[in-house]
């Protein structure tokens, strides 16, 4: 293991590069843009190919189009601009083109977005939410090998603190085992064979090798992610045993809660975290147990609340649920606001911790 | 004028392309209306290809439009992208396998209406890849709509009386946009109302195609087509009016061609 010191977004264009990518294709974005800077100084070093996309639309569209080629392919933005990528993410899930999406974005508003998506049809994304720097690397990787092995898009939904701040990490290659070979992949070769290659949303295949239809691709396609749903959870949960207070939060602001909690264990408190890696599929079952024996679950994220819909939606009405995060923002260069602050986030759980209603 | 009632889909079953069958299509049992254009057009580039001998060393990239249906029936490796994103797509795919030639076929209202960022900025970047438009001047698929390359007095769904200037704006010709971008390599814009066109149409599909081979950047072919449906006329009528409409407005002919190199000479 060799440990170099990296700022957050070189290290993930690293990892990316390490991982196999071949294409990436951009438009600046705060705080995506310094992916794409160092990619389009890197990618070209290793041998792909960077573009700088006229659009969020014309990137998306070009690494779906160099996916569809059998290339690890990934295209990155934030928040509007990757609203702009909806469509075409959906399309990946549908057409089955293996895509990576990287969301840098700048605080946590973005949950809804990476889980629920806004394009069309029955999919669902993968969306990986790393807590620091050696996850983000760990991450990045993984995304590109869940996305060669279902075919499907993945986000890695990171933050300004992740893609600004500098930590030494490993960014070698990570093996996550043998993937199938990519025998739908178009390579131009098989013109007149009477078995050409197709990609398409449809399903409905070639005159002579048809496809089940749009039907039976569609459900089939849902049943994948159905399977997904339950192989691929991943989270990270700490002092649950015995708490009566379990909080739960994703990406940076998880980080910030477990050193809160690891310091109000010091104290006495019987509380503990819980933090989803895997936005979508989200690790529900292990959130229900992980808080079986709690009184109360806290969610804390940057945002009017978003992940709290998933929390309710497994703790249901067994536990008391209480958001102790929300809306903040800046514009001081992190953009995180007041909120992703331990001091603050160690009050609201005290504070909760002896409110009346609890 | 006999209007023909497009509410239901014509009751004829549908028709072989031709009598003659290029290798690089799967059965000539297409889906497309009598008197459309798309299918003569679309069989024009599938021989070029042939008889340039990247038969085994092609991809298509496919919009949305009524050519779309022949993703079933290309014996070609395609994928059907999203609506306007075929030169981004193809992009991608050029970009991964610059030894093979990437083509893409769209129509007026896929390239000059939804996406016509992609195709400026692919000729832009001078993009290695060979697009086909073809150009009804309707939005076909959905029913006969009026797109941005509709032409003056065109009457179409939803300019029933005729595009006007005042209420609709100026028709876009982009082969001449596309030929003032430093980044095309060729472009010519062609027809297939009659055997003549046709015969100049592959002439100039077969250019489009060797400059891809040769590097030298983006080539368009606009191929004017007839949809007799969109418009609302026989289909006996079709190449007719195609002259009468879009044949007026978008002249026909050769409009760049960066031709190949001389090359060097051994000293
Ligand atoms: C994003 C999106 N918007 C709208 C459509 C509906 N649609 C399907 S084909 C088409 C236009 C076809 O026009 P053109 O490209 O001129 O092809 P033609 O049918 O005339 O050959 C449209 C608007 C779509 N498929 N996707
Ligand atoms: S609607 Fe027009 S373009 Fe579409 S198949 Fe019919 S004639 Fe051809
Ligand atoms: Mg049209």
């Amino acid at each position: 293991m060799s440990l170099t010191l990296f700022e957050g977004s070189e290290a993930i264009a690293e990892a990316a590069i390490a991982a196999g990518l071949r294409f990436y294709a951009g438009y600046p974005m705060s705080p995506a843009t310094e992916l794409l800077e160092h990619l389009a100084r890197k990618l070209p070093a290793s041998g792909g190919t960077c573009i700088n996309a006229a659009t969020e639309i014309e990137g998306v569209n070009m690494a779906m189009g160099a996916a569809a080629a059998g290339f690890r392919a990934a295209t990155g933005s934030c928040g509007q601009g990757l609203a702009l990528m909806q469509e075409a993410i959906a399309e990946s899930a549908l057409n089955e083109t293996p895509l990576v999406v990287f969301n840098m974005a700048r605080n946590q508003q973005d949950y809804f977005q990476a889980t629920r998506g806004g394009g069309w049809g029955d999919y669902r994304t993968i969306a990986l939410a790393p807590k620091d720097l050696p996850e983000a690397v760990e991450l990045t990787q993984l995304a590109f090998h869940l996305a060669d092995l279902y075919r499907v898009p993945v986000i890695v939904l990171g933050d300004n603190l992740l893609a600004r701040t500098q930590v030494s990490v490993d960014v070698g290659r990570r093996d996550f085992g043998p993937l199938p070979p990519k025998d739908w992949q178009l390579d131009g070769t098989s013109g007149g064979s009477g078995k050409s290659r197709q990609i398409w949303t449809w399903g409905a295949g070639k005159h002579n090798t048809p496809g089940p239809g749009p039907s039976v691709h569609w459900a089939r396609i849902a049943e994948k992610f159905d399977r997904i749903a339950e192989t691929e959870m991943r989270w990270e949960e700490g002092f649950v045993e015995d708490a009566e207070t379990v909080v739960v939060a994703f990406g940076t602001g998880g980080k910030f809660v477990e050193h809160v909690v690891h310091d109000l264990r010091g104290q006495g408190h019987r509380i503990g975290f819980f933090r989803p890696v895997t936005l979508w599929p989200f690790p529900g079952e292990a959130l229900e147990r992980a808080t079986a024996n709690a009184r109360r679950v806290l969610v804390f994220e940057l945002n009017a609340g978003q992940m709290i819909d998933d929390v309710r939606l497994n703790v249901r009405d067994r536990r008391i649920v209480r958001p102790i995060g929300g809306v903040s923002f800046d514009s001081s260069g992190l953009n995180l606001g007041p909120l992703m602050d331990a001091t603050v986030i160690r009050q609201r759980i005290l504070d909760t911790l002896e409110g009346a209603t609890l | 004028m006999t209007l023909i009632d497009t509410r239901q889909p014509p009751e004829q079953a549908s028709r072989k392309v031709a009598d003659y069958k290029p290798s690089l299509l799967q059965s000539e049992e297409h889906g497309l209306c009598p008197g459309c254009g798309e299918p003569v057009a679309i069989r024009v580039v599938l021989e070029v290809i042939e008889e340039l001998g990247l038969a085994q060393n092609n991809i298509a990239v496919l919009g949305h439009g009524c050519y779309g249906g022949f993703i079933m029936l290309l014996d070609v490796d395609s994928t059907l992208c999203l609506h306007g994103r075929a030169p981004a797509t193809a992009t991608g795919i050029k970009r991964m396998r610059p030894d093979t030639a990437v083509w893409t076929l769209q129509g007026d209202g896929d390239m000059v209406n939804e996406g016509l960022a992609e195709i400026l900025h692919a000729t832009a970047r001078g993009e290695n890849i060979t697009c086909i438009l073809l150009n009804n001047g309707v939005f076909g698929d959905t029913g006969g709509q009026m797109t941005a390359a509709s032409v003056i007095g065109q009457r179409t769904k939803n300019s029933i009386d005729g595009r006007t200037a005042d209420d609709h704006g100026y028709p876009i010709a982009i082969a001449e946009l596309v030929a003032s971008l430093q980044g095309s390599a060729y472009v010519a814009r062609c027809s297939v109302h009659n055997a003549a066109s046709i015969a100049q149409t592959r002439r100039c599909v077969r250019k489009a195609f060797q400059r891809q081979t040769e590097g030298q950047g983006l080539s368009l072919v606009e191929i004017l087509t007839m949809c007799p449906t969109g418009w609302f006329v026989a289909p006996e009528a079709g190449t007719d009016y195609l002259m009468e409409s879009l044949g007026k407005t978008y002249p026909l002919g050769e409009i760049k061609d960066r031709a190949a190199a001389p090359a060097a000479t051994a000293e």
